[in-house]
């Protein structure tokens, strides 16, 4: 880093890539770190040129990054999602190979694969893109593919902002990116304590990657809420009450809020952390009145409803799938809204459950800790509730099952580890060890990971209109249990035998084989990962035998099975009228669900724009050149922001009108379709008999 | 279960005592206590699900179903109650033991009359302990005796930390500028390793230190002849202050590059507090000691 600020290029020059570090400094570590950024420079190169080659740039934008479609955007968000998955994945196992190697002794210098900056390094960026951009933007984009389907609606109450929301985490997630090659990001773990992170200890661009990263994603989190809060409040097809609406719907609008209330804590406490670093504050200094408990609180009051908005969406998966795999009603519809919602609402009042061990009063402490014990009241009633539907069932092991049944077996130990952190007098041992990582894994990954991956299984034929090979889903849901288990077993008892977490070193022989397990785990973790792509690409190939063009290959009883797959922009040739809770289900059972509507009218689509993707790169430029303090740089995006939204509001903009006639054609087709294609029963759903229009003799869930 | 998978692994150990299932103390003797009751009372919400899912699976998997098929079946209010009732009960019981317990270890609330007061400054990547009654201080040993109630009284001069004394008691955090308390005791001898588990830069997974307990005349002796040749004095204080561990430290101070604790007399008995002073008004308070701002990096430069 160059000591002084050059007015063109901030504090950019030539010695801020990991390549010249290993030319200087040759070792494990360096090396590690310029592999990294070179696979993300070939990566990107074979991108390219992937795209000039198949001449796929015009549609690309003209498909894609302008489209203001919310079924688009959702894949968008989760292709995103994958990418920052591979990496963060490959960095949870180059941790697990570090700490495998890393038992050194108290005089010697740390040892292990990286050095300990990198270590930290590595366990920073892992937790900010597990979080930001892989859990968040998965669900994000389940939720935007599937709610307004299942609502009846054709589109989110905003499309253009919705489109900006996913500009904005893209521009997060390229800053947390960029990072491996130009510079370094931070090694203040996720949270990013001061008065570690300020600009006293950690002076340099690596926490401004992060501060940048998360305001601008945060941002696009916020907008996403109000979009999802507005969306379920307006846009809710003709007949579909509250009480109607699929389980998923109701968690996504436990999101909603939850984003809208959170959010903000966290673009909080991160612009005042900014304000110490960028324009010499002292909220969180140690030093003129700085007060650092000040951090703990503001960003825990986000983050721990942070941790329930990750894991809602998923329990409203796991709702659908408990109900259609087992070809039977959900049971207990009231009571899992009523403890969705409770979750929701209790979810506010445990955050300083993550920091026990402050020295605030026992009274305090007691008070936080039931209430984190209550709200494992709701989430074992849902448990339950899933339980109680499967039983008396018929329950087709479909690879979605399979993840459920991983997250049954495993979320309640997730849950055992939570309800023993949550007794203060035992946090005080096993806070800040790796007992308390395994447990967020253990909670995230069955609970998070594996509900997105089985949506994702679930309703990738709605949106490519072909199925995921059974077979592969099977073996990658199996990878990951298995991972899991080999990975974050052993962190419980290194936890207990005293190993802090993030320690880039130890020295207690008796944590060896435990660490061996572990990296063995991480091993499995990445076969996981490659099954899972692996999954994607056989599946493709084997498009035509998987294809499901009748639209509902799991006999489903929610709105968006009544639809063709792959789903039309406009979804519905005319919006349903909705009379049933589980809608599409009870018109199965009526008999002929497919009766064409009376009439097709014109449909309005929001215009195709550029919008989205011109602020994405203005906030892109805005976090880049803030970083490096390329100041003339930072001024222009800024007021490129506001100028992008005024030239908007200034022009008219027509919708893009769909005409009757061409819906006409293209739902009459479908129809057609539909009554020459074989019904399948259940036993031939993996079958290629399986052409997406079920045997309605058969009851739909 | 797995408490006992990881007892087992810490027993066979012949290293220094790093968890609360081997307790050494009251505090985290009755941690561990409650650590197996939680587990136990938890299981009855648990094993359910555990045996639960398995049996449901077999039983009414599509390829050969047992047992009656009933799709429409969506509500029973004799389950409802089940479900929601006994999580209620198991939390209510559960919330009446984290209560006590939680009161009980206050770490605040000493364990007896007249404790043996000692001081903690966090630097990174080392404890000062000090003793100002007896006149010494240390890096990274901490010598009590057994029988008497500790209490110990922590800042740090650098960023945030946490001090962790598994077989003796919990955690607490260390911040510049505050202080925070850890009371305990130790009910038998042996030594145990003490740790900082707030990541706080490249040294901090060797930011060990030594817990001796100590029989009271073996405390004693360690008192009378454990001041060494070295004085804590401020510039003493300002090497130790670097961003070192142990033994680079130990190399500042011309003792020999090793990772054995240091032993000092003690100059002023109010430094403790003058350490926190220093964050407090500014002024000359605040450049004593090694000053606010960043420390020295590295040994190299040992010269004042």
């Amino acid at each position: 880093m160059s000591v002084r600020t050059s007015p063109i290029v901030g504090n950019l020059d030539w010695s801020v890539t990991p390549f010249t570090d290993a030319l200087q400094h040759p070792g494990t570590s360096t090396i590690i770190g310029a592999g990294a950024a070179g696979v993300l420079v070939l990566g990107a190169i074979a991108g390219l040129a992937l795209l000039t080659y198949m001449r796929w740039w015009g549609p690309l934008y003209r498909n894609w990054l302008i489209s203001p479609d919310a079924k688009r955007i959702g894949i968008m968000y989760i292709v995103l999602a994958l990418i920052m998955m591979a990496r963060g994945i490959i960095e949870g196992f180059v941790m697990r190979a570090h700490q495998a190697t890393a038992k050194g002794t108290l005089a010697a210098q740390e040892s292990g694969l990286v050095a300990p900056d990198h270590f930290a390094e590595l366990f920073s960026t892992h937790g900010t893109i597990m979080i930001f951009f892989v859990a968040m933007p998965l669900l994000i984009g389940l939720i935007n593919f599937v709610l307004p389907q299942q609502l009846g609606a054709r589109d989110m109450a905003f499309p253009v902002l919705n489109q900006v929301s996913l500009g904005l985490t893209a521009a997060g997630a390229a800053l947390v990116m960029i990072s491996l090659l130009v510079g370094q990001f931070g090694t203040g773990g996720w949270t990013m304590y001061p008065p570690y992170t300020g600009k006293i200890y950690s002076p340099g661009e690596g926490v401004d990657y992060w501060l940048w990263a998360i305001l601008i994603s945060g941002m696009g989190s916020t907008l996403t809420g109000m979009n999802f809060a507005v969306t379920i409040f307006k846009q809710r097809a003709p007949g579909m009450h509250f009480m109607r609406m699929p389980l998923f719907c109701w968690t996504s609008l436990c999101v909603a809020i939850m984003l809208i209330y959170a959010m903000p804590a966290l673009t909080v406490s991160s612009a005042m952390l900014a304000l110490d670093r960028y324009a010499d504050f002292h909220f969180f200094t140690n030093e003129a009145g700085g007060n650092m408990m000040n951090y703990a609180n503001i960003f825990w009051m986000f983050g721990h409803p942070e941790v329930y908005i990750l894991i809602l969406p998923a329990f409203g998966v796991f709702s659908e799938i408990s109900s259609t795999f087992s070809g039977k009603r959900l049971y207990g519809y009231t009571s899992l809204v009523i403890a969705s919602m409770s979750i929701a609402v209790i979810s506010f009042t445990v955050w300083l459950h993550h920091f026990f061990t402050m020295g605030q009063s026992a009274g305090v402490n007691i008070a936080f800790g039931i209430a984190t014990m209550v709200i494992g009241i709701p989430t074992g009633v849902k448990i339950y509730d899933w339980m109680a539907t499967m039983w008396r069932g018929r329950v087709r092991i479909t690879t979605p099952i399979v993840y459920l049944t991983g997250f049954f077996l495993l979320f309640v130990i997730g849950g055992l580890s939570g309800i023993i952190l949550a007794n203060p007098s035992i946090d005080y041992q096993v806070h800040n060890s790796t007992f308390l990582v395994a447990h967020f894994h253990n909670v995230i990954i069955p609970g998070v990971l594996f509900g997105m991956l089985a949506g994702i299984h679930y309703w990738f034929p709605k949106a490519f209109g072909f199925r995921l090979s059974e077979s592969w889903g099977r073996r990658t849901a199996l990878l990951f249990v298995g991972g899991f288990v080999f990975t974050f077993m052993p962190l419980y008892v290194l936890g207990l035998m005293g190993m802090p977490r993030r320690s880039p070193t130890f020295q207690n022989p008796d944590f060896m084989p435990w660490m061996y397990i572990a990296a063995f785990g991480g091993v499995l973790m990445l076969c996981a990962l490659t099954s899972l792509f692996w999954t994607f690409w056989t599946s493709y190939r084997n498009r035509a035998a998987l294809a499901v063009p009748g639209g509902d290959p799991w006999n489903g009883s929610t709105l968006e099975w009544s639809t063709p797959a792959p789903v039309p922009e406009w979804t519905f040739p005319h919006i349903p009228q909705v009379t049933a809770r589980h809608d599409w289900g009870e018109r199965k059972r009526a008999g002929d669900p497919w009766q064409a509507p009376a009439e097709y009218e014109d449909i309005e689509m929001p215009a195709d724009t550029a919008h989205g993707l011109l602020i994405a790169i203005a906030a892109f430029l805005l976090g880049f050149a803030m970083v490096w303090h390329i100041w003339w740089l930072a001024i222009v995006s800024v007021i490129a922001i506001p100028g992008l939204l005024a030239v908007r509001g200034m022009r008219v903009i027509e919708p893009r009108i769909v005409p009757a006639a061409e819906v006409a054609a293209a739902d009459r087709a479908f129809r057609e379709r539909v009554a020459s294609l074989a019904r399948a029963t259940r036993a031939d759903e993996e079958t290629e008999r399986n052409r997406g229009v079920p045997d309605i003799a058969e009851f739909a869930g | 279960m797995l408490a006992w998978f990881a007892t087992d692994a810490v027993m066979a150990s012949g290293g220094l005592t790093q968890s609360f299932l081997q307790p050494m103390g009251p505090v985290a003797d009755e941690q561990f206590n409650h650590l197996l009751r939680v587990v136990g009372i938890t299981m009855i919400v648990i094993l359910p699900v555990l045996i639960g899912v398995p049996l449901i699976l077999w039983r009414y998997r599509y390829a050969r179903p047992r047992g009656d098929y009933a799709p429409e079946w969506e509500y029973s209010k004799a389950l409802e109650f089940a479900l929601w009732g006994v999580p209620v009960v198991v939390v209510i019981v559960l919330a009446s033991w984290l209560w006590y317990s939680t009161d009980k270890l206050d770490p605040y609330e000493p364990l007896g009359p007249e404790p043996l007061q000692v001081q903690a400054i966090g630097l990174d990547w080392k404890w000062v302990f000090i003793y100002p009654e007896e006149g010494i201080a240390t890096v990274d040993e901490l010598a009590v005796p057994v029988g008497r109630p500790v209490e110990l009284t922590l800042t740090t001069d650098t960023v945030m930390q946490s001090m962790l004394i598994a077989p003796l008691t919990g955690q607490i955090y260390a911040m510049p500028g505050m202080t925070t308390k850890l009371n305990f005791a130790a009910t038998r001898t042996g030594e145990a390793e003490g740790e900082n588990t707030q990541f706080n830069g490249s040294g901090f997974g060797r930011q060990k230190f030594t817990v001796r307990a100590l029989s009271p005349a073996d405390y004693a002796a360690w008192v009378s002849d454990g001041a060494g040749d070295i004085t804590l004095d401020e510039s003493t204080y300002a090497t130790l202050r670097r961003r070192t561990v142990l033994a680079e430290a130990r190399d500042d101070l011309g003792l020999g590059e090793r990772a054995e604790p240091i032993v000092m007399t003690l100059a002023q008995r109010d430094m403790f507090a003058q350490i926190v002073a220093k964050y407090h008004g500014g002024g000359s308070s605040a450049q004593r000691w090694g000053g606010t701002g960043l420390p020295e990096s590295g040994s190299e430069g040992a010269g004042e």
